[in-house]
């Protein structure tokens, strides 16, 4: 069997600075969803309504936060809050914030698009049944949007998750930062660490998406109309 | 049948609803200009017309899903208004089935059917149940109670928003084209329920294009064109001798593609 340097992270406190690492990134995506969810289905919201204004507005939002790639956002945040403000944001509040911004766009898009594709007929039958507005949201529109979204916002979610990997660019030790540095501290003594740290990052990230995604196919499957 | 039974004291039923002098226009486009129409207790009026011409809108009109421009809409007396603080009310007196499958896709056949009963009318579950049950079995679909409206076809979808329609008891039922969208097949036992609910003297507008179901259903059928009524008549006259040349080439389409 070739050496996959899986030893080195029985040494010392690895494991436990590679877990470490991984709690900050889930603690920088569960805190930016916590904040992009109900921020996401309120824009959302004020998406579909008629106010031409607020639509624009929006739009343009959800439009700057999707050609940005997320990097760039990050930098933005991180160092250019910093020239142009003199502010001295942490690296992960910065995180915070940028994943925040990315997810409520995002999230808002989701809620517009399942909010538009109920019928127009989907109202005007509850009405006709003598339901009043706020019950035909609440027992009619409500429910099937809600069906359409849960699978879509989980997918999100884990996507939020994946790309925190890139927050080790402004300095935040996250997992894959904590690998690179287990790496590199033991270039020496075991050169092919790299893919054993690697591949068990991988099976972190794996382990937390993984049930996420299964859970978001599951409710897709019982919900499918 | 005895429809025709009924029919001899119909002039003496007291009007029900009563349509008078309805303007609708859309973006300043007038579709309905002037409408006059009264229907009484026990009456089954059909409209008919070319594609077009305003026979959905009428509808949606008479029961405030559109707002109007001119004239007023009264039901035993009381007006229909979009913005009305009965409206809640009048709305459960009129019963509605559109040509689309309207059901709630989220609901079972029996939460759909019970739906507006508990919500709306705040009768308890257990009695409205009940009774959803009863009218399921009155339209064949007794064992459909638990099924999901994306498992039925589309015939018994029809037949279920007809019963969730019922079960709120409506002093009339207006049907908008509910087999237009149907497979040929499906068509009959959809209309076959609704020639029942013809025989136990329900009133009803019908908007259809089966102009046999018409002929058989109607006391009267209403031919609408340009935002007019041009035609009110008794099922026999107008489907024989009508009297304007706009319905004679109307029906004459019908004609055509029987000869097919
Ligand atoms: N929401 C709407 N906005 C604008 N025009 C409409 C709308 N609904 C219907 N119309 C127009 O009103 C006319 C009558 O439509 P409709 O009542 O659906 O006709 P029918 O049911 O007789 O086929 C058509 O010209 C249609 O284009
Ligand atoms: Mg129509």
């Amino acid at each position: 069997m070739p050496d996959l340097g899986l030893n080195v992270l029985l040494k010392g406190k690895n494991m436990q600075r590679l877990l470490s690492g991984l709690w900050t990134a889930m603690r920088i995506s569960l805190i930016a969803v916590a904040i992009s969810m109900p921020l996401g289905i309120l824009l959302g919201v004020l998406m579909t309504k008629k106010n031409p204004v607020v639509r624009a507005v929006l739009r343009v939002y959800l439009e700057f936060i999707r050609i940005m790639p997320q990097m760039v956002l990050l930098f933005l945040v991180f160092f250019g809050t910093t020239g142009a403000f003199g502010w001295n944001l942490s690296g992960e509040l910065s995180s915070i914030i940028v994943f925040s911004l990315w997810g409520t766009a995002e999230m808002s898009d989701l809620v517009r698009g399942a909010l538009i594709s109920i019928p127009k007929h989907q109202y005007e039958s509850s009405e006709a049944l003598g339901l009043s507005r706020s019950q035909t949201f609440a027992y009619v529109i409500i429910p099937q949007t809600v069906r359409r979204l849960i699978p879509l916002s989980i997918n999100l979610i884990t996507r939020m998750i994946k790309t925190t990997s890139l927050v080790l660019m402004i300095g935040v030790v996250e997992v894959l930062k904590v690998a690179q540095q287990i790496i590199e501290a033991n270039r020496m003594a075991s050169p092919n660490a790299a893919f054993g740290i690697y591949l068990t990052v991988f099976l972190l990230y794996f382990i937390v998406c993984w049930p996420i995604s299964m859970l978001a196919r599951r409710l897709e499957k019982k919900w499918k109309d | 049948m005895d429809i025709t039974d009924n029919k001899e004291n119909m002039t003496e039923a007291p009007v029900l609803l009563s349509v008078r002098g309805l303007v609708k226009s859309f973006d300043g486009k007038t579709v309905l200009d002037g409408i006059d129409l009264d229907v009484r207790q026990g009456e089954v009026v059909v409209i008919v017309g070319p594609s077009g011409c305003g026979k959905s809108t009428l509808l949606r009109c008479i029961n405030a899903l559109e707002p109007i421009q001119g004239g007023e809409v009264l039901l035993d007396g009381q007006k229909i208004e979009k913005d009305g603080k009965n409206l809640t009310a009048i709305r459960q007196k009129i019963g509605m089935v559109f040509q689309s499958y309207d059901l709630f896709p989220h609901l079972t056949v029996l939460d759909n059917i019970t739906l507006a009963p508990q919500k709306v009318q705040k009768r308890p579950r257990r009695e409205a149940e009940e009774e959803a049950i009863s009218l399921l079995k009155r339209v064949g679909l007794e064992g459909k109670a638990g099924s999901y409206p994306r498992e039925l076809s589309g015939g018994q979808k029809q037949r279920v928003a007809i019963v969730r329609a019922l079960i709120l008891h409506p002093e009339v039922m207006l049907f908008d084209e509910v087999t237009a969208a149907l497979d040929p097949e499906m068509v009959r036992e959809v209309l076959d329920v609704i020639l029942q609910l013809a025989r136990q003297g329900r009133t009803m507008l019908i908007v259809t294009h089966e102009m046999q179901f018409a002929r058989a259903i109607a006391d009267r059928v209403i031919f609408l064109d340009e935002g007019h009524v041009l035609e009110d008549l008794p099922p026999e006259r107008f489907f024989t001798e009508p009297g304007t040349e706009r319905a004679k080439n109307f029906l004459h389409m019908f004609e055509f593609e029987a000869v097919r």
